[in-house]
């Protein structure tokens, strides 16, 4: 066991490309945990999306020596879709490393969660990274970082994750500066679950800060909010290499592994106490992950569909926050409504399930929950759009919320107004944090967000701009559900539920961009946008007129017979909407949302 | 006629004065003086097969290409003379109406042709530059007369439409001025323009056909072919009746047939061949006393049957009433109109015809007791 008053426990806080697995990677070397020779970059991120996307999802942990103290960086979730998964990554650490990348200055994210460590208490060692570039301006952005978060720019160091300079300095810095965890090896155990992953051999492996008291190896120990206990099998600390250890004493980090079968048992923000000497009270702050978007998934081929729940289950073992409930669409045939929490999670759980399950995957238009106030009192959660009740049943509907901040330079300002405006937003708060930049702070109903918001802000400003969220509650609004109907029969898949000022737009582009998916039929087929009873748009698949093979080439039948089963296969791939043909590919343009 | 269709020969010509920009088929411009050593390699290949292959007389020669009419005209009769041939036999030489002479009509009608198809394709200057093609004026004309001259009972036209600078009224025109030669063709070609890959008109989508428009042309080809005299009997063929190709009658029936030359096509008792497409390794495959043939496929029974039906389909003995299922039935003959039962059998309607695709794709080969062999009436050869 470590002396707590040796320890300090921090995490990095960054915007993505400023350089915090760099600075990780760096520390680790200085540190000397990882042999040389096997040093790769992005040492921490151990799934490949991570690597590729220049991310981290899943939170890390590793413990490194520096000048006789112990240090435990925890590496957090680098994306807004995992605010609360930073949030208790904070909660582990009493302090934690600013990196500010020199030639861009602070970003909305990184912002957010600054405010998030004040608000716990945390202290702020603050870094201007990258300063051996060109475009590096140290003096300005340290300026910037003392008006925004009060920290004396005096105090913000320079340094070079790339190069390696400044980063012994920021490490004695961490060492003087955070202060040594407050540990009372005496009282009831109990310790924070900040981050789980499953391991096929080993199941559930959880990342744990050691609040008070002492996890022992064999114990019993008791989840608080599974209500479940368990036999402590291993106990260990990361260097990064896994370490078994006897014992984690107060304000240490490490791992716990405790025969627990799937992540959704040992969820994030978990406490974990002895079952023998159970902690009155669990740690504070847990929260039930909950689902921000939907979407259904879809196999392709519809024989997939229970290799597309095996495949669920494997991975929820491994990420709690996905939830999944079967449902049926009359176009796409058996499938699954998902939830995730943003849209980034939402495409990695896709890409995911394709890459390491093989499978191919229709996915729908993202939805958000809506609550539906019927005129019998009752209320109805609707996440997706098709099960939305008979516009007469319903008195109201009301959608969630969300509380967006933007930091941007001065000169996007009147293009992001305009933006927020046509996304139903509402301006809440606008400061300048320095002569060129300034913070925005608008409500945004969920379903304006999840459509390509992101993206629209991104070209708006060059990619200038960044973005931070969290839910904000729900309001009332004017919504209806735009059904496509195909030769007079609606098609689930394309319902959606949108403004009532937007429904015409929506319907009219909807339709156009069908007309031009489906392919021709032996009849004319009718496709319409209809809100409730009235049509709002129409377009007609014009009836094919010409389809045969003219000639055959000097008796050569073989290549006429070839392009016959050519077209017999596409036949194959074709789903029934009533007698409308629709090609799979079709389904898969008309959901994609970029077009 | 035979109960039991062919044997065929079919003989192929590589060569043309120009190659037009829809044609992907295997014929050069640029060989004209490989024509000797080319028809001596036919002759070696006709000669090989009567020695090893027990084809039997030929009921139907066809000569096709390319442009056959460009070889001497003793060319032509020695490689026709080289083929044993049934009594009555059909023969049809192609030829574009420019090199279609007195000379050269009067030398194959003496070798025994009795049937020329003349490439024609559009009688607008306009739509002919537009698919990469030129014609004398008044050669179409004089072609006529040569065939008549010459004492050859039988010509076919072959049109084609869809090219991107044709209207209908050009093409109803092109049918007008076919139709008004005297004396008239007993036979009609109509075929839709296709894009063939690899083909420059394949690189140039401003000139592709529209379907649309390909579909009003063939009720165009329909009407003024039966206002003529001629009645549809395959999906791009018309002819007085007793005036149907028989060669191309006895393909569409699963016939046997061989082909002979660089990249011909054969078929013998369901399994099709095919020779080398690249002209220097036909040579030389027959120079070295080898076969040409280059790739086969033979379709196991249902399959085979398969094709069978695929190929009726596209002939006015149409397909037997078991081929279709009932919901298909439903669809392909009270709704869509595509079929209609005649005798026993289901043939296309005229809008069926062009929609054949949609058609055969839906086939399914009947039980054995649900056949019924189609009734072919007897093509005259004479």
């Amino acid at each position: 066991m470590v002396d707590a008053s040796k320890i300090r426990n921090f995490s990095i806080i960054s915007h993505v490309d400023h350089g915090k697995s760099t600075l990780s990677d760096r520390i680790l070397e200085l540190t000397g945990a990882v042999d040389p020779r096997e040093m790769r970059e992005q040492y921490l991120d151990s799934m490949d999306i991570e690597r590729e996307r220049g991310i981290t999802i899943k939170a890390q942990n590793v413990r490194v020596h520096w000048r006789d103290h112990v240090l435990h960086l925890i590496d957090t979730p680098g994306h807004v879709d995992f605010g609360y998964e930073v949030s208790r990554s904070l909660a582990a650490c009493e302090g934690v490393v600013l990196l500010v990348d020199a030639s861009q200055g602070i970003e909305a994210q990184t912002l957010a969660n600054c405010y998030l460590a004040l608000e716990n208490d945390l202290e702020i060692v603050a870094a201007l990274n990258k300063i051996d570039l060109p475009a590096a301006d140290p003096e300005r952005y340290a300026a910037e970082i003392e008006r925004v978060l009060g920290l004396p720019a005096n105090q913000v160091l320079r340094i070079s994750a790339k190069t390696g300079a400044g980063v012994d300095r920021l490490l004695d810095e961490v060492v003087a500066r955070i202060p040594a965890p407050s540990a009372d090896r005496d009282a009831a155990t109990r310790a924070l679950i900040f981050d789980s992953y499953y391991d096929q051999y080993r199941g559930v492996v959880s990342a744990v800060r050691v609040v008070d008291g002492v996890l022992r190896q064999h114990s019993k120990v008791r989840f608080f909010q599974a209500g479940s206990t368990h036999e402590v099998e291993e106990i260990g600390v990361r260097t990064p290499t896994p370490v078994p250890v006897a014992e984690l004493g107060p304000g240490e980090v490490g791992y716990l592994i405790a025969n627990v079968r799937n992540v959704g048992e040992a969820r994030v923000g978990e406490t974990v106490t002895d079952a023998g000497r159970p902690a009155g009270e669990p740690l504070p702050g847990y929260r039930d992950p909950k689902p921000m978007v939907y979407c259904g998934l879809y196999p392709v081929d519809g024989d997939e569909f229970p290799d597309l729940r095996d495949a669920l289950e494997k991975l929820q073992l491994n990420d709690a926050s996905v939830t999944y409930a079967p449902e049926t669409s009359s176009a796409l045939g058996f499938g699954f409504r998902c939830g995730f929490l943003g849209l980034l999670h939402m495409e990695i759980v896709r890409e995911r399930l394709e890459r390491e399950f093989g499978l191919s995957l229709i996915a729908t238009a993202p939805s958000v929950e809506y609550v539906a106030h019927l005129t019998n009192g009752d209320t109805e959660l609707v996440d997706n759009p098709s099960a939305l009740p008979e516009a007469q049943r319903i008195e109201h509907i009301e959608e969630p919320l969300l509380s967006v901040t933007i930091v941007t330079p001065a000169e996007y300002v009147g293009t992001i107004i305009d933006l927020c405006q046509t996304r139903r937003g509402r301006q809440e708060k606008m400061q300048y944090l320095s002569a060129e930049r300034l913070e925005m702070v608008y409500v945004l109903p969920l379903a304006e967000v999840v459509v390509d918001f992101f993206d629209q802000l991104k070209s708006r400003t060059k990619g200038y701009a960044s973005l931070d969220y969290e839910p904000a509650g729900l309001q009332a609004a004017e919504l209806v559900r735009v059904d496509l109907l195909l030769n007079g029969q609606p098609v689930d898949a394309f319902s959606a539920i949108v403004h009532r000022g937007r429904a015409d737009e929506y319907g009219r582009k909807m339709a156009a961009k069908l007309r031009e998916l489906i392919p021709r039929q032996l009849f004319d087929v009718p496709i319409q946008a209809a809100v409730g009873g009235r049509i709002i748009a129409r377009e007609t698949v014009k009836a094919k007129r010409k389809d045969v093979l003219a000639k055959c080439y000097g008796g050569d039948i073989t290549r006429k017979r070839k392009l016959l089963e050519k077209q017999k296969e596409g036949k194959k791939r074709m789903k029934s909407i009533g007698r409308v043909e629709v090609p799979q590919e079709a389904f898969v343009s008309a959901l994609r949302l970029d077009e | 006629m035979d109960a039991t269709p062919g044997p065929g020969v079919y003989v192929h010509v590589p060569f043309c004065a120009t190659r037009c920009d829809y044609c992907a088929f295997a014929t050069w411009t640029d060989k004209v003086h490989l024509v000797d050593a080319y028809v001596a390699a036919v002759l070696e290949e006709i000669a090989a097969a009567a020695e090893q292959e027990d084809l039997g007389p030929a009921a139907t020669v066809y000569v096709g290409g390319g442009t056959p009419s460009l070889l001497p005209p003793s060319a032509l009769c020695t490689i026709i003379e080289a083929i044993e041939r049934q009594d009555g036999a059909e023969v049809t030489v192609e030829c574009n109406p420019e090199s279609t002479t007195n000379e050269l009509m009067a030398a194959l009608a003496d070798c025994g042709v009795g049937r020329i198809s003349l490439g024609v394709q559009s009688t607008s200057p306009r739509v002919l530059a537009s698919l990469g093609r030129s014609q004398h004026p008044g050669s179409l004309r004089r072609a006529v007369s040569a065939i008549a001259d010459a004492g050859i009972g039988r010509y076919n036209v072959d049109l084609i439409y869809g090219a991107a600078d044709e209207h209908d009224a050009d093409f109803a025109a092109s049918l007008r001025d076919v139709f008004a030669l005297d004396p008239a063709p007993s036979h009609l070609s109509a075929y839709a323009l296709t894009i063939e890959a690899g083909t420059p008109l394949a690189r140039d989508p401003h000139r592709h056909p529209d379907d649309d428009a390909q579909a009003r042309r063939y009720i165009l080809a329909d009407e003024a072919a039966e206002a003529a005299g001629l009645s549809w009997y395959e999906i791009s063929n018309w002819a007085v009746p007793g005036h149907e190709s028989r060669h191309n009658l006895d393909c569409w029936r699963q016939g046997d047939y061989r082909g002979f030359g660089c990249a011909a096509h054969s078929h013998r008792g369901g399994r099709r061949f095919w020779n080398t497409v690249s002209f220097e390794r036909y040579l030389a495959a027959i120079r070295e006393g080898k076969t040409a043939v280059a790739g086969e496929e033979r379709l196991d029974a249902s399959r085979y049957a398969e094709e069978a039906l695929e190929l009726s389909l596209r002939t006015r003995w149409g397909v037997p009433e078991g081929a279709v299922s009932p919901d298909d039935r439903r669809l392909l003959v009270e709704e869509a109109r595509l079929l209609e039962p005649r005798d026993d059998r289901l043939v296309l309607t005229r809008k069926g015809r062009i929609l054949a695709n949609e058609v055969a794709v839906r086939l399914r080969v009947p039980e054995p007791e649900h056949l019924s062999a189609p009734k072919v009436p007897s093509v005259t050869n004479r």
